[in-house]
């Protein structure tokens, strides 16, 4: 245990056991992001899978709106500490995306309209652990909280689910990402605590 | 890894904002923009942990200044601006976060946009900026919700009194000083073409403060011609309790 800090008592609730170490519930969305929020017309919205400059699979709005889409509920875990539970979202499976694409690559680097990239084991895209999602409580995504489309990974920290998301790079080697090169841990498991380097 | 600080000064900017100065022993340092956390613990072990942005200049004897505004419903910010006393012990994380930093070697013109709180990384800026003697010129556009809810009032005054090539405009949100040129009301595009750096000049543009605000802001910025990539933002939801 720490230093006691004097006089601090706290606001435990119930809810709180269900949560990842360090995290508290929040019930609204708040919007974490580096820069400015790119909007990206659905005209002009494409997403690609990619091997650096050899597209493997390449998606227009029409396109991937075509494919089959799932509903899914999912636990959000912010670095920034906050945890919102049974968040609503429609989107696509990655496996839906990948369902066509052999590769022996290891590990993914997800890139965004605005620059913004993240990196993951390739795995951790696969076996219902990943989607692409572009519909939030039964409403178009906002482009402050990642629409058109963004990534979303709940099982890792939220700034692996890349907003206005654009494509996903394999790779045979890991390279970090934007977060990942400025202090924040290179496989953010909240459930482990991975918040930092040295984590 | 957690650090133990103790705290050798308080100091209230506002009646809900107050400046903790911790003396940290074996500090690192940190660049202007960074943030820590704070970690509160109970008798019984329940601990509490919230991100509060650094106020003070990166200085050589582990001084770390942080200012924390007090939210109605926090848990953290409540006892950091109301319990916490002189030589009581603070353990923090940190510093956090290399990207919404200045650096003393950066020379190009730099535009800060705050919204209340969000002053809070900015300051350290501009105060990194006068240690170190860098005569980048600053423009700060500081948007608050009257005159007595502005940190830091009588160093801003004196830093642009001193030094012209930092200036500092004022906007109100709800009540402006008697005779001030625009009346109350959120920023807006003329607000930030009038009183920010022309886009030609490529200022990098910090903007600190709500999620509403900053996305306004950085919105505006990007209208004007400012190039996305010099825009760096740091935002705090209601929630967030950063800052």
């Amino acid at each position: 245990m720490g230093t006691i800090s004097r006089g601090f008592s706290g606001r435990r609730s119930t809810a709180d056991a269900k949560l990842p170490p360090g995290q508290y519930l929040t019930t609204d969305f708040p919007v974490l992001s580096a820069g400015p929020t790119p909007h990206v017309p659905l005209e002009r919205w494409e997403f690609t899978i990619n091997e650096g400059t050899d597209v493997l699979r390449r998606w227009n709005w029409k396109s991937f709106r075509g494919l089959s889409t799932e509903n899914f509920t999912v636990d959000l875990h912010c670095v920034t500490r906050w945890s919102k539970l049974g968040t609503h979202w429609e989107g696509v499976s990655l496996d839906t995306l990948f369902a066509e694409v052999k590769t022996d690559a290891e590990y993914a680097l997800v890139h965004s309209y605005g620059d913004y990239t993240t990196n993951l084991p390739l795995d951790d895209l696969m076996n219902k652990q990943a989607w692409i999602a572009f519909r939030f409580d039964d409403e178009d995504l906002a482009p402050e909280h990642g629409g058109p489309a963004r990534l979303l990974v709940p099982h890792l920290y939220l700034w692996k689910s890349a907003k206005w998301v654009r494509g996903i790079t394999l790779m045979h080697q890991d390279q970090p990402g934007f977060w990942e090169a400025l202090g924040y841990h290179n496989y953010g498991d909240p459930w482990r605590e991975q918040r930092y380097w040295g984590d | 890894m957690w650090r133990v600080g103790t705290v050798i000064a308080l100091h209230d900017e506002t009646a809900a904002a107050r400046t903790i100065t911790l003396e940290v022993p074996d500090w690192p340092g940190h660049l202007a923009g960074q943030h820590v956390d704070v970690r509160l613990t109970a008798p019984d072990g329940y601990s509490a942990v919230r991100s509060y942005s650094i106020a003070s200049a990166p200085n050589p004897e582990g001084r770390v200044e942080l200012t924390v505004e007090r939210l109605p419903d926090g848990e953290v910010s409540p006892y950091l601006t109301q319990e916490v006393a002189v030589s009581d012990r603070l353990e923090l994380r940190g510093p956090i976060g290399g990207w919404f930093v200045w650096r003393t070697q950066q020379t190009e013109s730099i535009q800060l946009i705050a919204g209340g709180s969000g002053i809070v990384p900015l300051m350290a800026m501009i105060r990194s900026r006068a240690a170190a003697g860098n005569t980048a010129p600053f423009r700060l556009l500081y948007s608050v919700r009257e005159p007595r809810a502005v940190f830091y009032n009588d160093e801003l005054q004196a830093l642009s009194d001193q030094d012209r090539s930092v200036v500092v405009t004022y906007a109100y949100t709800r009540a402006a000083p008697k005779d001030w040129p625009r009346p109350p009301g959120r920023i807006d595009a003329a607000l930030i073409a009038n009183t920010t750096w022309p886009s030609h000049l490529v200022p990098t543009c910090y903007v600190c403060g709500p999620t509403s605000f900053v996305e306004n802001a950085a919105g505006f910025l990007s209208a004007s011609g400012n190039r996305p990539d010099r825009i760096r933002t740091e935002r705090f939801g209601p929630t967030g309790e950063r800052k």
